[in-house]
């Protein structure tokens, strides 16, 4: 190995003395994966010495590790040597010109779902300048964000502007070498978001990946950090309702939530990835790593996740509550149709007295999908008196799909109250014939019988994303019965 | 339409559910402006002819035809039947968990009005709608908010079904033994829904097992269902003879 440590040091005095700097804009790394390329990644960044250091870790960590093969989910081997990891933030060459180029069948998607048309050619990915005509409402919303004295920008610039956060905070909650994919992540991450609010300070708006409409397509390796001071709340809205065009198949994502005492985070998340075609060709690999932790007293952060895309969804949004009298909830929504596969839940591990955590799971599978549910609820010696409920509910469209409950628990206090309550039930041909008694098309019954289904969870959503959620589900679940 | 034109006439109507016969040649005229009740011992076959003819897939009809206010019945969907006019009030009505009751309502009223061609309702006019039915039904508001059928008694689910008659009001209502599970009162508002609803451009086809419910809604005809056939029809008074007689000595007759 040390020839390659020396490969990199040369690599990076090299690159400096040349002002490699200037052709960023323009170039990709070639496919493969080494030292080398870990450094100039972050070299390409000009990112300071820590977090260079932080990533060969990860990677050297990374390449210790063997990946995970316990989730209930089949695909072929990945060929991590055979991506490129970094890649200029947009590739205007095979990027549509125009909407006339783009997929009719994603447009009538877009319809549907009643997002703007201006909003759809950003969406498609077509690469003209006039896509951004928000970007002056993106301004303004930045400078009320900074009137608050909240910090939100890319993760990118947060590194150059507010190193000593960025290196207080990373890692602190998902460690560079925590799991297989949370150590490639860390190893080669292109951007992502940051959030800080300072202490005692409500975030004055939703905080949403789409007001950084001008940002960099962050690719497939995000990495978010939001942290909350002591009394600080703020909401974050990941994601789009709108499936999003994208040339990646793997996405290896990490997302770190601190909340200091009597702070609030609330995270969101509508992801709508390509979920491959009805014959499960093609789609995305959704490999998350999520994990807030409720690191002072009386704080709380809240996880609600509407899933209807990817080819494999692996994520499990966690909460480690630290602090005493911290609340860690999660409330789901998974949906899988055609070859769609997703093994997902959370984990809510009870460290400080009194931890109290809320755990609603809803897995909706149709076609010949497979939907799993995987939660831990571990409770420690130290967690007096915490409480978990937790309700997961699942419902099957159809004779093909499956549904599965993993749900452990590890109670090392005698304290503790944990209660669990589990339901799995065919969207009944009783419910359906009753509706289209009553006249519905078998469409509006279906989509009724859902959206009554998930109700507590799209109640946790955002009213403006609880909306789109709701029109989302029936697009995902279209020609699923009848 | 005339009150002299079949509502609807069942001719030869076979059916069968998982491979068996459950109905063997029912031969029913039903004008518009009656009421007819349909009894029979258990598994004669009463509630599947309600399901038939309501269009539930898994029934399936082997012979004979159906028309409904002169159209072809058997040929629609069963939301295309319950938009011409054809309303079934369930024996056991299916709870639906989440779904506002007052939202399924007014979505199949106007699923009904888009098919007729008529404006659909918005939520100011079917509010006040709904609400003078319910208060006709003694129903309490809390009712408008909970998730369809959900978690209500027995009772509350039949008369749940009756609010729903009286909403969309149908050109035949099928009630599939809806006093069953009913006490006296509960009996008495159903029994009172029902005739408000009659008419001489309506129908309405009771399948009961009891005479007690023939005593607040009097039908024009009683027909015994045994064996998958209409084994004998009659007057109120049939429905009498039966609860005194039991249905042993239709089938001796038979024999």
């Amino acid at each position: 190995m040390s020839s390659k440590s020396q490969d990199v040091a040369a690599l990076i005095s090299q690159k400096y003395r040349h002002g490699f700097v200037t052709d960023i804009e323009s170039d990709s790394l070639p496919p493969g994966l080494d030292e080398g390329v870990v450094a100039a990644i972050s070299l390409k960044k000009r990112e300071p010495r820590f977090l260079l250091d932080w990533r060969l870790q990860a990677f050297r960590h990374w390449k210790t590790l063997r990946e995970p093969d316990w989730a209930h989910v089949h695909y072929t081997p990945i060929d991590y040597q055979d991506i490129s990891y970094y890649s200029a933030p947009r590739a205007p060459v095979d990027a549509p010109k125009s909407l006339d180029e783009v997929d009719p069948k994603l447009l009538a998607t877009y319809a549907k779902l009643g997002i703007p048309l201006h909003e759809r050619a950003r969406l498609a990915g077509v690469a003209v300048d006039a896509v951004f005509d928000s970007v002056s409402v993106a301004t303004t919303f930045k400078d009320k964000l900074a009137k608050a004295g909240v910090i939100f920008c890319s993760f990118s610039d947060a590194v150059l502007n507010h190193p000593e956060l960025v290196e207080r905070y990373l890692g602190t909650v998902v460690p560079a070498g925590d799991n297989f994919f949370a150590a490639l992540n860390s190893a080669v991450f292109s951007d992502g978001s940051f959030v800080f609010v300072p202490p005692g300070v409500r975030c004055p708006m939703e905080l949403s990946t789409y007001f950084r409409i001008n940002a960099a397509k962050t690719g497939q390796f995000e990495r978010t950090l939001i942290v909350a001071a002591e009394g600080a709340s703020v909401s974050y809205l990941e994601g789009c309702t709108a499936p999003m065009r994208d040339e990646n198949q793997l996405h290896a994502a990490v997302v770190e939530l601190v909340a200091l005492d009597d702070a609030q985070i609330k995270y969101s998340t509508v992801q709508n990835w390509y979920p491959g075609d009805e014959n499960g060709v093609g789609g995305i690999y959704n490999f998350v790593t999520k994990r807030g932790e409720c690191r002072g007293r009386n704080s709380k952060i809240s996880w609600t996740q509407v899933e209807t895309g990817s080819a494999i969804t692996w994520k499990y949004p966690s909460c480690v509550l630290k602090g005493d009298n911290s609340v860690g909830e999660f409330y789901s929504v998974a949906v899988t149709n055609h070859y769609q596969q997703a093994d997902t839940g959370t984990k809510m591990i009870h460290i400080g007295r009194n931890t109290k955590s809320t755990i609603v799971s809803k897995g909706i599978s149709a076609g010949h999908a497979e939907n799993s549910y995987r939660g831990l609820v571990k409770i420690l010696p130290s967690a007096d008196g915490a409480r978990n409920f937790t309700q997961c509910d699942s419902l099957l469209m159809g004779g093909l799909c499956a549904a599965h409950t993993f749900p452990y628990m590890e109670v090392r206090n005698p304290s503790a109250t944990v209660e669990h309550e589990a339901s799995t039930s065919k969207i009944g041909e009783d419910q359906l014939f009753y509706c289209l008694q009553r006249g519905l098309s078998a469409e509006d019954a279906v989509n009724m019988i859902v959206s009554g289904f998930c109700k507590v969870v799209f109640k946790e959503l955002p009213m403006e994303f609880a909306v789109e959620a709701q029109n989302l589900l029936s697009v995902s679940l279209e020609g699923a019965v009848g | 339409m005339s009150g002299n034109m079949n509502l609807l006439d069942i001719s030869q109507l076979s059916a069968r559910v998982a491979g068996k016969n459950i109905l063997n040649g029912i031969d029913l005229q039903v004008r518009a402006g009656e009421v007819h009740a349909i009894m029979g011992p258990n598994g004669s076959g009463k509630s599947t002819l309600a399901q038939v003819l309501a269009g539930r897939a898994d029934y399936e009809v082997t012979g004979g035809t159906v028309r409904f206010d002169g159209r072809d019945l058997l040929a629609l969907a069963p939301e295309e039947r319950a938009r011409a006019g054809l309303f079934l009030g369930f024996q056991y009505p299916v709870e639906i968990p989440g779904v506002n009751n007052v939202y399924l309502l007014k979505a199949a009223l106007n699923a009904k009005r888009r098919a007729a061609g008529e404006p659909e309702f918005d939520a100011y006019e079917f509010l006040a709608l709904i609400k003078q039915k319910m208060k006709f039904m003694q129903m309490s508001e809390a009712f408008l908010t909970r998730g369809v059928n959900e978690g209500f008694s027995g009772g509350e689910k039949k008369r749940n079904e009756i609010l729903q008659m009286l909403v969309l009001e149908p050109k035949l209502a099928i009630l599939d033994e809806t006093d069953s599970g009913l006490d006296i009162d509960a009996l008495k508002i159903v029994s009172k829904g029902v005739n408000s609803l009659r008419d001489a451009s309506r129908a309405v086809i009771l399948v009961t097992h009891y005479q007690r419910l023939l005593d607040y809604i009097v039908p024009d005809q009683v027909h015994v269902l045994v064996g998958g056939r209409i084994l004998k029809s009659g007057d109120k008074a049939l429905a009498l003879e039966l609860e005194h007689r039991g249905y042993d000595w239709l089938q001796e007759k038979v024999a």
